[in-house]
């Protein structure tokens, strides 16, 4: 009998809308609790996160200036080519340990929190806008902007929900992100990143690494050109040195503990706004 | 034809008659104790500092110096107050006793604007005009949104945070006070403040309007003293929040100091502001504009415009216009309704401008100053400005709090944006044309929390203010800022 022999995956990164594998060449080997598949994922370095937050910080400004409505449309084509591609996300999910129904349930509910965020694209700058009555012959207006590049390390447990649920009010309101994916489940974050690539999302508004927390979180922490720094997890000391790495440029640190990423509360506007800043417009009224 | 222009001539002998504000009514504690638990009583260790007036260095009060002890004693009356009072009043009720502080500090208004002008050296038009008004005016929308928080934050429940420790600048003494007071009070958060040490009168003075109109005790504490007071309370275990305008560089301390506490913060910090000169703007008026941007305040603003950037084209011209209006500029006593610059607010930051003055010129900048009579004694710094200078120069990059104004000019749109751009801070910006498209370009790609097109230096309770980047941290100001003071359930 002729058994075929398959292709297997290479998981590499996702930088600058391209997929390289790690300068450093080091790969982390994983396996899934049946030992039935073995990947070498990459094991990205210092070096990987600064080219990727250069390209982050070079796609800054064409996504926060593209129109609300394209980018919601883009959030929306995310979740259209997420849907298309279920049976990988699935297959992906249960080799990482998901039970076929709960892997279901976590596909269904991503898709719909990408609709969410990309009906919010141009609805919270509504909702967090003002007209200030000033009391001089001023008008006077307020409104959210992009804080600018976010550096992020995703939920551990929800590889793709949790994922999903950083990365959408991110890029909704216009900041160019680098996450690191979960490190104990890497597959569905490149997974996903293909599914990004597909969906007109510009190339270094999203980049997405793959490797240790450990080593990487000092780096996302203390990098200079990072606008804000989002910390999935509830550990002490992880959360001590992202707080204190804050400190060096003033980074806006937002840390989400464990949580069920499947709750009510885990989408919102208020989640947008963790990333952005309040711009204030002054101009006499006269003649 | 070459027309002769005509311009005023001030080099003549005659002058202004002194125009000075009475001190008469007005009534200092001596000395001025610890606001704690609604009652004024002296350090647990019974130790003062004298505060001074910058313009003639002259002691006008000793003042209690809070220890480490005497933080503990506030933030535990701010504590009881907090679990047994403040957070249990209905919001109405709360709102009323902020409505209350409001109208006091109107009906005295003049005895604050007074104090403001001996103990900081800011001329007394711009504390009767500015500081004072705008201070009761932030008590008086502030206290409106007490009982109306769920309208502020719909789909989610604002709970206080619990105990405040809020620690506030000398630039503005009573206005920041009432900028942090204010809505951590309507929002149910009790308060332990540290005014500046150099400038502790006027919040004391608020100290005593808040005891009048019967806030219960302990919802305010109020304390003095210098760094140590403020690291004391920064660290005390039992403060759920920290608010605090100042530097960048003891914003980044608070922010270290308190990792892995849990602790909310919000900072307002520094800031280099680009106040940016098309060739199409009206240019009288954005002189006034300039004028104002940098020298409001003796330039002791956070969000100054210290650092102008003209069109290439109409440089000469704005620049030779400058210096005319800067010869007019009266740096004089802070009680005279005709002063325009009062005094330097300390010896410290007189000779930290002065560093900075001696700095630019090292560096090859050419120097303009208002040759303009300074007083004797006091601390004085006569309207300064630069030309020849370039990005990399300190005196562009580095803030000096002081009447400096760095000049440098540009041609084309980008070129502005990216020098404007080209500083850790982000806090304000500036922005003159004639042209409204250009306003809207400008105005979204500076990057900075508040932009002012064809005005600067204008501030309003309802209008948010805060920095990006290196300024700082959350917004006060407006309904954003109540956020700072609130868990969202």
């Amino acid at each position: 009998m002729n058994k075929r022999i398959n292709i297997q995956k290479t998981y590499k990164l996702y930088i600058d809308g391209k997929f390289p594998r790690t300068e450093s060449a080091r790969y982390i080997k994983w396996q899934d609790s049946k030992e039935t598949t073995l990947v070498n994922v990459c094991r990205s370095s210092r070096k990987d996160f600064r080219n990727a937050v250069v390209a982050a910080r070079n796609a800054v400004n064409g996504w926060s200036s593209r129109t609300a409505y394209n980018r919601g449309q883009i959030l929306y084509r995310i979740a259209e080519i997420l849907e298309g591609r279920r049976e990988q996300f699935m297959a992906e999910l249960t080799l990482q340990g998901s039970a076929k129904k709960q892997a279901e349930k976590e596909i269904d509910q991503s898709v719909d929190r990408l609709i969410y965020y990309s009906g919010w694209a141009d609805k919270y700058i509504q909702i967090f806008s003002r007209v200030n009555p000033v009391a001089m012959p001023y008008f006077n207006f307020s409104y959210p902007e992009a804080t600018g590049v976010v550096a992020a390390t995703a939920p551990e447990e929800s590889s793709l929900l949790g994922l999903v649920s950083i990365i959408a009010p991110i890029i909704v309101g216009g900041n160019t992100l680098v996450i690191l994916a979960s490190e104990s489940r890497p597959l569905c974050s490149i997974t996903f990143a293909e599914v990004l690539h597909t969906s007109d999302v510009p190339g270094g508004v999203m980049n997405i690494l793959t490797g240790y927390r450990s080593e990487l979180l000092e780096h996302f922490s203390s990098h200079m050109d990072v606008n804000a720094i989002l910390y999935c997890g509830s550990d002490p000391e992880e959360i001590r040195l992202v707080e204190s790495n804050s400190a060096l440029n003033v980074k806006r640190p937002v840390v989400y503990p464990d949580q069920d990423w499947s709750k009510e509360k885990a989408q919102g506007p208020y989640h947008i706004m963790k990333t952005q800043e309040i711009k204030t417009i002054w101009h006499p009224i006269g003649v | 034809m070459k027309t002769e222009v005509k311009t005023l001539d001030f080099n003549t002998d005659w002058e202004y008659s002194p125009a000075l504000e009475s001190t008469d009514h007005i009534h200092i504690q001596e000395p001025t104790d610890l606001f704690i638990s609604g009652e004024f009583i002296p350090g647990v260790r019974g130790k003062y500092f004298e505060t001074i007036n910058p313009a003639n260095e002259e002691k006008i009060a000793n003042v209690a110096e809070a220890e480490k002890a005497d933080v503990d004693l506030a933030v535990k009356a701010a504590r009881k107050a907090y679990d047994n009072v403040w957070s249990k009043m209905k919001p109405t009720e709360r709102g009323k006793y902020i409505f209350r502080i409001a109208r006091l500090i109107q009906e005295r208004a003049r005895e604050f604007a007074v104090i403001e002008s001996l103990d900081g050296g800011k001329p007394i038009r711009e504390s009767r005009d500015v500081d004072v008004p705008l201070s009761a005016a932030h008590f008086f929308y502030y206290a409106g949104w007490a009982d109306k928080l769920e309208y502020a934050f719909p789909g989610r429940d604002a709970h206080p945070v619990g105990v405040a420790g809020q620690i506030i600048p000398w630039n503005f003494p009573l206005l920041m006070a009432a900028w942090k007071i204010a809505p951590a009070l309507a929002t149910g958060n009790t308060i332990v403040l540290k005014p500046a040490e150099t400038t502790p009168l006027t919040a004391m003075k608020l100290a005593e309007i808040i005891q009048e109109c019967d806030l219960p005790p302990g919802v305010v504490n109020i304390i003095n003293g210098g760094g140590n007071t403020g690291q004391a309370l920064v660290e005390h275990a039992d403060v759920d929040k920290i608010a605090f305008t100042g530097s960048t560089e003891v914003g980044k301390f608070i922010m270290k100091t308190v990792v892995g506490t849990g602790k909310k913060y919000t900072l307002e910090l520094g800031g280099k502001a680009a106040n940016i000169l098309f060739d199409d703007a009206p240019v009288d008026q954005a002189v006034e504009g300039i004028v104002n941007g940098i020298f409001f305040n003796q330039g002791h603003v956070c969000c100054a415009g210290s650092r102008l950037f003209v069109q290439e084209n109409i440089a000469e011209n704005v620049i030779s216009k400058l210096k005319e209006r800067m010869e007019t500029l009266i740096v004089g006593d802070p009680l005279d309704k005709n002063t325009d610059i009062g005094a330097i607010n300390s010896k410290i930051q007189l000779d930290k401008i002065k560093m900075y003055v001696d700095i630019g010129q090292k560096e090859g900048g050419s120097i303009f100053q208002s040759p303009c009579s300074l007083p004797k004694m006091g601390y004085w710094h006569a309207p300064t400005l630069f030309t020849d200078v370039s990005q990399s120069h300190r005196i562009v990059q580095e803030e000096i709090f002081g009447p400096v104004l760095a000049i440098q000019t540009f041609r084309t749109v980008d070129e502005v944006i990216m020098k404007a751009n080209n500083t850790p801070y982000g806090l304000s910006g500036g922005v003159w044309t004639d042209k409204g498209s250009k306003i809207f370009s400008l105005s979204k790609k500076i990057r900075a929390g508040v932009i002012w097109a064809n005005t600067f230096n204008k501030f309003d309770p309802s209008a948010p203010f805060g920095g990006y980047k290196e300024s700082g941290l959350g917004r006060e100001g407006g309904v954003e800022g109540l956020m700072p003071y609130v868990n969202l359930v």
